[in-house]
């Protein structure tokens, strides 16, 4: 059952990913964007992780991927046009990344052998009670400056998209 | 074999950031490229779940809470500049943003 | 294990044949209400008192052509009607009608499903049902359609601030996310309601939900994104048949679900006001008896001829279901169902009653109105709540 529902999500994820990359129109990779981030955000219930699921779904597909297709649409940008890009990329780019994710994977099998498995509800310390637990004792301070990170967000978005004073 | 190994997870982290790494290398739209750095954002939280899981510690879920929390900044920020720099050039394609070159 | 799947399946049926038969009638209740606050009978000659209208209204929709424009994103136009329903069907799963009950020997929960996250569900969901809109607007590819659709996410983004902090305060007093635990918390009778218990009574937070949900729901006098007379019908101009009807009905959908989460969060949920021992569990069968008698008042001094016939009948109908609510054997599910519902439709007759009073905000009210004054008034609330709780605890 586990792994039918992570190859299911697995699968998925990657398809949309590889549309993200492909379409050629914005939109459709938002689309596709936002079934990455929902399949994903299975496989963090999978592994456990019931708050950051619940925040992969309300924060990134819910507010920032909203944020996203509102440009877009309010740009009304069209597909993207085609144009003469460097020799060097056409040549090295693709053998590159699949080295880069060749690479990746052999650290991988290196590292974890088939021994370590996953199953649903192996780990049960991914409930708001345990995260909000450590953010307000071990993680006080990183916290309270993620919000003034915040802070300083809001005042740029609001200086660089604000109308030009007259 | 009901129990999924812990490096499929991790397999799956790698192929969906190179995904990311590609889409920001190739395509040319400021906003896909965008969309394409959240793509590898994602890739990592999965791997902070993933090592969370193994380690049974909610260490990984706070890293990753923290990693949404600069992704939503982050998109505020780059959102406001791009609608700026569609507004001053009328264009969205990064080559054509290259006053800084000559 | 086997039972466990037979539970689910059956009160999955049950639950979806009940939402969806609701939500071809709340249409109908909707008409009937609006047309009385106008003074005119509304649905009349369908049925007795226009009850068959929606069967009428869905047998109309789905004969009617169904026109895919030759200019659209076909792939997004597509899937944008079937992702706002989804989205609006899918939070009633965790949401609970009433507490266990036992049936032919098996204990279970009036409940699909009890998440310790259900508020997180039912808001993650509620945050995914913008998209339906949104990509309606754009792939319709029609100017006004996009403008609708841009209205209505930039509406969403601004109200989710206020409704996520309203609906925080009183999870700070309930200390809990799991929908039931949270209603087993307000247990005893008014007093303990969220929106009346103290340290701090929740009245600001439920307002404020209240108005967002509104503005979540896309309602008078939040309707921008399809105001007719400046956008045509906003994002499903070019939506015809059953397409346009998902629309419809992802609208009422998302209505009840913020009607319950509002009567779950504030209102005490299928909690009666006061306690059974102090005679709450007659108020239905009074209530209902009332409405006999009114019927059958009417009846004899009908306004209309049809009326002749048709109240009567809806008297004795009334008067069994009294009775029905004096029977031991099903008030211990029944009576909870009861104050659930009236709760929920009390709300939900609110949402009417705004549409039928109030005009429509202006664009640059609307947005000024969510920013500067609901999200400081939820965020002042907020703190005010943590404060106390703290302070008492």
């Amino acid at each position: 059952m586990d792994v039918i529902l992570f190859l299911v999500f697995a699968i998925i994820a990657v398809v949309c990913a590889i549309n993200v990359v492909v379409q050629t129109h914005p939109i459709s990779s938002a689309i596709s964007l936002i079934g990455v981030m929902g399949s994903l955000a299975v496989l963090y219930l999978l592994l456990g992780a019931e708050f950051i699921a619940a925040a992969q779904v309300i924060v990134y597909a819910g507010a920032i991927m909203v944020l996203f297709v509102f440009v877009i649409m309010l740009l009304n940008a069209g597909a993207e046009t085609r144009k003469g890009r460097s020799f060097m990329v056409q040549l090295l780019g693709v053998p590159l990344l699949i080295g880069l994710l060749g690479l990746l994977a052999y650290f991988v099998q290196r590292l974890y052998l088939p021994g370590v498995t996953v199953h649903f509800g192996g780990f049960r310390g991914g409930t708001p009670l345990d995260i909000g637990r450590a953010l307000f004792t071990t993680y006080l301070l990183p916290f309270e400056v993620t919000s003034i990170l915040i802070l300083i967000a809001i005042l740029g978005a609001i200086v660089l998209a604000r109308k030009e004073m007259d | 074999m009901t129990e999924v190994p812990i490096s499929w997870f991790l397999t799956l982290s790698a192929v969906l950031f190179v995904l990311g790494v590609a889409g920001f290398l190739f395509r040319r739209n400021i906003i896909t490229v965008f969309m394409s750095i959240e793509l590898m954002l994602n890739a990592v939280n999965l791997t902070f779940i993933t090592f969370s899981y193994q380690l049974k510690r909610v260490n990984g879920h706070l890293f990753a809470f923290f990693v949404m929390v600069v992704a939503a900044a982050e998109a505020a920020v780059g959102l406001a500049i791009i609608l700026t720099i569609f507004k001053n050039r009328g264009t969205l394609n990064i080559d054509d943003v290259d006053s800084m070159k000559n | 294990m086997d039972s466990f799947i037979v539970i689910s399946l059956i009160k999955t049926v049950v639950v979806f044949a009940v939402l969806l038969t609701t939500l071809a009638y709340l249409q109908w209740v909707e008409r009937k209400v609006i047309a009385h606050i106008q003074v005119r009978p509304g649905p009349y000659r369908v049925g007795p008192h226009g009850l068959l209208q929606p069967v009428a209204d869905i047998l109309k929709l789905i004969t009617k052509e169904d026109l895919v424009p030759p200019y659209v994103n076909r792939p997004l136009y597509l899937l944008a009607p079937f992702l706002a329903m989804t989205m609006a069907l899918l939070s009633i799963s965790v949401i609970p009608f009433g507490p266990q009950i036992q049936v032919a020997g098996y204990r279970t929960y009036m409940q699909l499903t009890d998440l310790n996250i259900g508020v997180l569900f039912v808001l993650a969901v509620s945050s995914m049902g913008v998209y339906g809109i949104a990509l309606a607007g754009w792939s319709s590819n029609n100017k006004y359609a996009l403008l609708g659709g841009l209205r209505s996410s930039a509406q969403m983004i601004s109200y989710e601030l206020p409704l996520s902090l309203a609906i925080a305060a009183p999870l700070l007093v309930s200390n809990t996310l799991s929908l039931r635990e949270l209603v087993e918390r307000q247990a005893g009778g008014i007093w303990h309601w969220n929106v009346l218990h103290g340290p701090f009574p929740q009245i600001v937070s439920f307002v404020v939900f209240v108005i967002a949900g509104f503005a979540e729901t896309n309602r008078v006098p939040f309707d921008l994104p399809e105001a007719e007379n400046e956008l045509v019908a906003g994002f499903h101009t070019e939506y015809s048949s059953m397409k346009f009807a998902s629309f419809f009905m992802a609208e009422y959908a998302n209505m009840i679900t913020v009607s319950c989460m509002a009567t779950l969060l504030f209102l005490g949920g299928w909690v009666a006001p006061w306690p059974a021992a102090y005679g709450s569990s007659l108020v239905p069968p009074v209530i209902f008896a009332g409405a006999a008698l009114m019927a059958l008042y009417h009846g004899i001094h009908p306004a209309r001829r049809r009326d002749r016939y048709s109240l009567p009948v809806f008297g004795v109908v009334f008067l069994i279901v009294a009775a029905v609510f004096l029977l031991p054997m099903v008030q211990s599910w029944l009576l909870p169902l009861f104050w659930f519902c009236s709760k929920t439709g009390a709300l939900l007759f609110m949402f009417m009653w705004i549409r039928g009073t109030l005009p429509r905000f202006r664009y640059d009210q609307l947005m000024g109105f969510a920013w500067k004054f609901l999200f400081p008034v939820a965020v002042v609330n907020l703190l005010v709540t943590a404060f106390l709780v703290a302070w008492f605890s």
